[in-house]
């Protein structure tokens, strides 16, 4: 007899490992993704028709299968239904999804416990439940939960359906919760029998709750990637809990690996915005850290209109373009590519400047720019950029602005102080698209707007570009 | 107090039993496999890399299928919450692995280039 079971779980343990390294490269990066899901899809079979003995049709098959059946088509067609622009969202929101499912199994196991630790013969002294056991039912619990409404609270604040929302003393209140938590999950493991643990149950997850929502709450937009990588991150510790509740390796495996690698990964893109990951947690950055008095900068924004911009640009020897998140929510990309197109045809030079953080998530705009045709060799990262503006006619900021404001270097007391920024004020003409005077996701004011080089261009991303096309056209 | 000493006590024994030390060494191992992968990735794959990472996560789809498998059929409110969970695990595979496929599929056009980063 063949452990086919096991064998199923292997394959997929091991495919998540090559999958994930093969993903970590651009060449294979696609095939990494197929090799991870065929490794899931070993998984999902394994599980399904055998067990440690042989073949062995599982139990409820019918329900599972019409579940996975409905969860196929629905995730399918979100997926492919989604706008680039809203990739952050989704994922997210898959994200939640997860740790939904985890939250439910430890839901389920616990009444098992439950129904385990009230059974006549467990009436002793001793904790009428394991502690092997309770440990991993417990913090799939919690962390399943905290990461579920971590996600849905993370999806609306890039839907821009929720707002950020602070309160004095925050983090005191942050750590009290989490030490309730903890504490109620000690209390409830002292004292786990029928008529206590159903109060305590329910206080843990109101409280994982509460803790999910306030995680999540006054973090600024701009550390929505570092929450979002985080919360997956955590996702994954979900998972492998359950991988110990039943002594699962390929959940085990599965979700350590994206626990280990999510971290990592959250760590690498605080790096990219030179702070702390404390310092992102406990929402720093969401300008509540005197960004207010940078506004007295007194000087006047300069209104420019396309037909000026138009000519500029054209009789430039060289454009850089710095594309943020207007440009993705406006959906401008094509329309800058068309533009890029023409001024290339009138022997300009265009360039594309790429923040590591621009947009929501850090590679974002070059997905979008990828979607529409731009050749990935224009698009040149922060480093490469910096020292070309001093010779670059025309700056073209297209929805950017955190990643462009000088106060991350001059103004010690501005929450972004210290993120690496593009010097776009080394060029010689600085126009900026923008809807209104805004502030950006940091939630301070931008004194590059005032300096005497900049001019503003008002409108939504993608008119204000097209307008730009046509006038460049006409000229 | 005694009671959670006791249970330390219950763990141990059970770990040398059972053998989750097993377990402790392949989440170890896992960890620094996690952290060797991610490190050395260029930032532009970042984004599809972190999705790539989600779908994974789905994993907990196994779990809610073995839950599931251990329902009695007349506990209905284990079934419900259990197919929900299967629901939204296989969401977030399949979401997960279509999203991050999306993402790469801008990246097949692309040359050499990339490799400068």
């Amino acid at each position: 007899m063949m452990p086919y079971m096991e064998i199923g779980y292997l394959v997929g343990s091991v495919s998540f490992v090559v999958g994930l390294k093969m993903m970590g490269q651009p060449d294979s990066a696609r095939k990494g993704n197929l090799v991870a899901a065929f490794g899931m899809a070993m998984a999902v079979i394994a599980a399904l028709f055998f067990n440690s003995k042989g073949f062995h049709v599982i139990n409820n098959l019918t329900y599972i299968v019409a579940a996975i059946v409905a969860g196929t088509v629905v995730g399918t067609l979100m997926a492919k239904r989604v706008q680039m622009t809203a990739m952050p969202e989704m994922v997210s929101l898959f994200n939640g999804m997860g740790g939904l499912s985890a939250a439910l199994i430890s839901i389920i196991e616990w009444r098992h416990l439950l129904h385990e630790a009230t059974a006549p013969e467990a009436m002793t002294n001793a904790p009428a439940v394991s502690l092997g056991m309770y440990i991993p039912v417990i913090a799939g619990l919690i962390i399943g939960t905290i990461s579920f409404v971590g996600s849905i609270v993370a999806w609306g604040k890039l839907n821009g359906k929720i707002g950020d929302f602070r309160f004095p003393s925050q983090q005191i209140i942050n750590a009290v919760v989490l030490v309730a938590i903890l504490g109620v999950a000690y209390l409830n493991y002292g004292e786990f029998n029928a008529t206590q643990s159903s109060l305590y149950f329910f206080v843990t997850i109101g409280l994982a709750v509460v803790y999910g929502l306030l995680f999540v709450f006054p973090i600024g937009g701009a550390d929505m990637p570092v929450v979002i990588s985080l919360l997956n991150s955590f996702t994954g510790v979900a998972a492998a809990c359950g991988g110990f509740l039943y002594e699962n390796k390929v959940m085990l495996m599965g979700g350590v690996l994206v626990g280990s690698a999510g971290t990592i990964l959250t760590v690498v893109m605080c790096k990219a915005m030179n702070r702390s990951l404390m310092n992102v947690l406990i929402g720093m950055a969401g300008g509540n850290g005197g960004g207010s008095s940078t506004s007295s900068s007194g000087g006047s924004v300069r209104e420019v209109q396309a037909t000026d911009v138009a000519i500029m640009m054209k009789y430039a020897s060289k454009v850089i373009i710095v594309p943020g998140y207007g440009l993705a929510v406006a959906q401008a990309q094509h329309v800058c590519h068309e533009l890029e197109n023409l001024l290339e045809a009138e022997g300009v030079e265009v360039k594309y400047a790429i923040h590591p953080v621009a947009g929501r998530m850090p590679g974002h705009m070059n997905v979008l720019l990828a979607e529409s045709n731009v050749e990935y060799d224009k698009l040149i990262e922060m480093e490469h950029i910096n020292p070309e503006f001093a010779t670059t006619d025309v700056v073209l900021v297209v929805g950017a602005n955190d990643v462009v404001n000088p106060a991350a270097k001059t103004d010690p007391t501005s929450p972004i102080y210290g993120m690496p920024i593009l010097d776009v004020d080394q060029a010689k003409q600085i126009i900026v698209l923008k809807r209104s005077m805004k502030a950006g996701y940091a939630g301070i004011e931008n004194e590059l707007f005032f300096h005497p080089k900049c001019g503003m261009l008002f409108g939504d991303a993608k008119a204000s570009l097209q307008k730009l096309v046509n006038e460049v056209k006409a000229l | 107090m005694e009671a959670f000493f006791q249970g330390i006590a219950d763990l141990i024994a059970q770990y040398e039993q059972q053998n989750i030390l097993n377990l402790i060494y392949l989440v170890v191992l896992m960890i620094f496999v996690g952290i060797e992968l991610i490190s050395h990735v260029p930032s532009v794959l970042h984004t599809p890399l972190m999705s790539g990472a989600n779908a994974i996560h789905g994993v907990v789809l196994i779990g809610a299928i073995i839950v599931m498998g251990n329902a009695s059929p007349d506990d209905t409110l284990s079934l419900v919450f259990g197919t929900l969970a299967v629901f939204v695990g296989t969401l977030n595979v399949i979401g997960g692995f279509v999203v991050t496929d999306r993402m790469l599929e801008m990246f097949k056009k692309k040359p050499k280039g990339e490799k400068a980063s």
